[in-house]
């Protein structure tokens, strides 16, 4: 007999007011019997919603019923069948719009704590360094993947697994993209992703770090180096900013460098990190993604008494995980929401004040979103001394102006064919934020393996 | 890792590496810069690519011994490694076919100015130099630009040279009648601006290298923001060099000092090997 119970199993989590002031993990996971009552919530639909809902297609009934028999290494081994990092994924999927949100429970109460079982079941086989994977002998032939994100660590891992010779290249000196540069510790530990990491270069890829593809070499001499095939996963990296006076002060910053600076280079634990970043008493994060949620709480972090999200549409239209938002509230973190800033003003040439407008929603647009309108006379000033700039992320140009044949949409992603990923350019492949703009760990991921599939088909056909 | 081959000290605080770089060496141009992580888990910080050799695969860097990085950048010697050495990054400095250039270093700038005159030179360029630095010890690479370009020096106590700023020398070669296509000048901030405010009323173009504060040099973070002719621009993928005469230095000096009281070391002397040029 299913449990019935209309909520979640509760997930352990840090004090709000302990934890926005150190970088631990906020969410402390499920004990195995808080995962098993969880598990007992799960219907095991025949029609299974809850899969349709996930990108990778996560058998998730079936993991779920080996978790309430108390089988977690066989329920490691469903999910890893579709997914390779499930530590990563229970912890940053979107599960409300994705798995959760498809879950036929979600009809009268919550949805099965999908991500949550998920992440219980990674990190319990964490422990177990034993890779499950079969390993096709090498077979001598070698692809190039560029960018060691999550789209690029999945194409090399399963193209590894299929017997290639895969080399990684990343312009950084750390491999894991956003994992390790932009989403933060308290969310996503960093010793996680590395032993994530870790599986997939135990299938035998080959990692360069500090080449910068574009710079260092190009995706033509990668070719004739014999790269029989190159997958592009080299995300959406450069910060946009909002053309307004002041953006040049000190003090602001994009999302990016404060990130960068805290995740990357350690500021957080400045000064026994050498590289120094900027915190103000009082903070403004503009944006209301899931990168100004982690700019914000990273700020509150470093010892902000204020640090506002503003953000100009209304708290509905939030693009962030909904966790993190409620993270965020609990935190202290102020919103001020329909609210749009037009100019930064500093005095010595550091940030001071603010100048905002108010804003009310009007007749949806084009995406179906109420479109924000100005809201007359409602200008007014705030004062801040941190100005952090979260308004989204287009490719970098590095890649594209190199690569002769590459056609790209106008906003600079990689134009593919959405069956197998593949590029106007021959052998070229490319998945990720570089093809869709700035999306999700999981969506990347799912590129990643369906380029690593067709470059298997294609190369497979053409023999050696 | 990254080995060093060969280690040099050019003066008490500037030294000279040849690292075995064999992505940057096979495909860098005068111009462009590496970003080095001393060991694992240290800043990032960009050092000009002061020459390179496609055989050896190899790349020189010249640095000035700072600060933090710098200083453990010099603790290591022949046969130690660097942890991380990414590049090439930036544009390639635009070298066009030019009859006479003037090239105005201050400090450890000289660094970065040396392969840029040696291509010059190479390619037929009539080039004069104005190196200059706060003593005679400052004054590096005299002897490398001495092979390729007249020389002239200026230091601020007079231990060598001139007694006096680079600019007192490039007033004098202006008002002796000597026509220069281009003026190519690379140090302090400082001295970059009151060369341009010699030049931009005469209108000789003017080439800048600005040096601000970066963490990727990719293009990723927007850290190194400049604003030039009323634009920003990211002077890691857009630069380092800009036409002297769009750039908005007082922005440039302002950001350099950003975390000024974060860096406790005594003298903030930046690029170049002065306070004042
Ligand atoms: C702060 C932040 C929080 C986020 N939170 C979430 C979340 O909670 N849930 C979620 O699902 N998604 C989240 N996202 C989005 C998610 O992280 C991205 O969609 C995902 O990482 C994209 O993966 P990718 O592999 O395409 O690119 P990336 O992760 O960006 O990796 C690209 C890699 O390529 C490298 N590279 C770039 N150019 C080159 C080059 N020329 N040569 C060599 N290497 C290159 C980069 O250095 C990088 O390592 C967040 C993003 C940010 C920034
Ligand atoms: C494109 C470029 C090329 C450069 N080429 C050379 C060179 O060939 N030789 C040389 O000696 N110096 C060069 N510099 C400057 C060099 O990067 C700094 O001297 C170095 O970062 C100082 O680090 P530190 O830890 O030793 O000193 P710190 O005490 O940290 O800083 C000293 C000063 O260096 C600057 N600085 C600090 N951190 C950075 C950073 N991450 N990026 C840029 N500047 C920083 C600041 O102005 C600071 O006031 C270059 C800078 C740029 C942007
Ligand atoms: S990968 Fe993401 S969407 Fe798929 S089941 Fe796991 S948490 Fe849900
Ligand atoms: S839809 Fe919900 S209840 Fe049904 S199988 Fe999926 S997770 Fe279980
Ligand atoms: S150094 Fe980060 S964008 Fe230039």
């Amino acid at each position: 007999m299913p449990n019935m119970s209309l909520k979640k199993v509760k997930m352990p989590e840090q004090d709000p007011n302990l934890r926005n002031k150190n970088f631990s993990e906020v969410a402390l996971g499920y004990s195995v019997e808080e995962a098993k009552e969880e598990a007992s919530r799960c219907l095991n639909c025949k029609q299974r919603f809850c899969v349709d809902g996930c990108p990778v297609n996560v058998p998730i009934p079936e993991f779920i019923q080996a978790v309430l028999s108390e089988d977690f290494k066989k329920a490691y081994d469903i999910i890893t069948s579709e997914n390779s990092l499930p530590a990563i994924c229970g912890r940053v999927c979107p599960q409300e719009n994705q798995c959760e949100g498809k879950c036929i429970r979600t009809k009268k109460g919550e949805s099965v704590a999908i991500g949550r079982l998920e992440r219980f079941v990674a990190d319990y086989m964490m422990a177990d360094t034993t890779s499950n994977s079969q390993l096709l002998p090498k077979n001598n032939r070698k692809v190039a993947v560029v960018g060691a994100g999550p789209a690029g660590l999945t194409c090399a891992g399963e193209l590894a697994k299929k017997g290639y010779s895969v080399t990684l290249f990343e312009a950084l000196h750390e491999v894991g993209g956003v994992l390790m540069y932009g989403i933060p510790e308290f969310r996503l530990p960093k010793d996680l992703v590395a032993k994530e990491i870790e599986k997939i270069v135990q299938m035998g890829v080959t990692i360069q770090k500090n080449v910068i593809v574009g710079k260092s070499i190009t995706i033509d001499e990668l070719m004739a180096e014999g790269f029989e095939a190159v997958f592009i996963g080299s995300g959406a990296g450069l910060p946009n900013f909002m053309n307004i006076p002041g953006e040049n002060l000190n003090g602001v910053y994009s999302a990016n460098e404060f990130l960068t600076r805290s995740n990357l280079m350690k500021a957080y634990a400045y000064p026994n990190s050498p590289t120094p970043i900027h915190i103000g008493q009082k903070v403004a994060v503009i944006g209301g993604g899931n990168v100004a949620m982690d700019a914000a709480r990273t700020a509150k972090r470093l010892g902000a008494d204020e640090v506002y999200i503003i953000y100009r549409r209304s708290e509905a239209e939030l693009p962030a995980r909904l966790e993190e938002i409620h993270h965020a509230k609990e935190e202290g973190i102020i919103f001020k929401l329909l609210c749009n800033p037009i100019g930064i003003y500093g005095n010595d040439g550091w940030v001071e004040k603010m100048e905002c407008i108010e804003m009310e929603l009007g007749e949806p647009d084009a995406s179906g979103r109420r479109k924000p309108v100005v809201k007359p006379n409602s200008s007014h000033f705030v004062a801040v001394d941190t100005v952090i700039i979260a308004i989204g992320q287009s490719p970098n140009p590095l890649i594209r102006t190199t690569t002769p044949g590459l056609d790209v949409t106008n906003w600079g992603g990689i134009v593919v064919c959405e069956d197998t990923m593949s590029t106007t350019k021959e052998n070229v492949y490319a998945g990720g934020d570089v093809v869709t703009g700035a999306a999700t760990v999981i969506l990347a991921m799912g590129a990643g393996k369906k380029a690593a599939q067709a470059i298997h088909q294609k190369l497979a056909s053409h023999g050696n | 890792m990254y080995k060093i081959i060969k280690k040099e000290k050019l003066n008490n605080s500037v030294e000279k590496m040849t690292i075995l770089a064999p992505y940057v060496a096979r495909k860098c141009e005068p111009g462009q810069f590496v970003i080095v992580c001393a060991d694992e888990g240290d800043e990032r910080i960009p050092l000009t690519i002061q020459d390179y050799d496609r055989e050896s695969l190899t790349v020189s860097i010249i640095y000035q011994v700072v600060g933090y990085s710098t200083k453990k950048i010099a603790r290591k010697n022949e046969g130690d490694y660097l942890a991380h050495f990414a590049g090439p990054l930036g544009v390639a400095a635009h070298l066009g076919k030019k009859k006479r250039v003037l090239g105005i270093g201050g400090g450890v700038g000289a660094a970065p100015l040396y392969p840029q005159i040696k291509k010059l030179f190479g390619a037929g360029t009539e080039c004069d130099v104005i190196l200059g630095g706060r003593s005679s010890e400052f004054v590096i690479l005299r002897e490398e630009f001495e092979a390729i370009s007249k020389v002239y020096v200026a230091t601020n106590d007079g231990s060598l040279g001139l007694q006096g700023f680079v600019t007192d020398i490039l007033k004098d070669l202006i008002a002796k009648g000597n026509h220069y296509d281009e003026v190519i000048t690379i140090g302090p901030l400082i001295m970059m601006k009151a060369v341009v405010e010699i030049t931009k009323p005469l209108q000789i173009p003017t080439m800048v290298s600005l040096n601000p504060i970066m963490i990727d040099g990719t293009g990723m973070c927007g850290g190194c923001r400049v604003t030039i002719g009323g634009q920003t621009k990211f002077a890691c993928v857009d630069g380092p060099d800009f036409d002297g005469f769009e750039v908005d230095f007082d922005e440039c000096m302002r950001r350099q000092n950003m975390y000024k009281t974060h860096e406790d070391h005594a003298c903030k002397i930046g690029l170049g090997g002065e306070q004042n040029a």
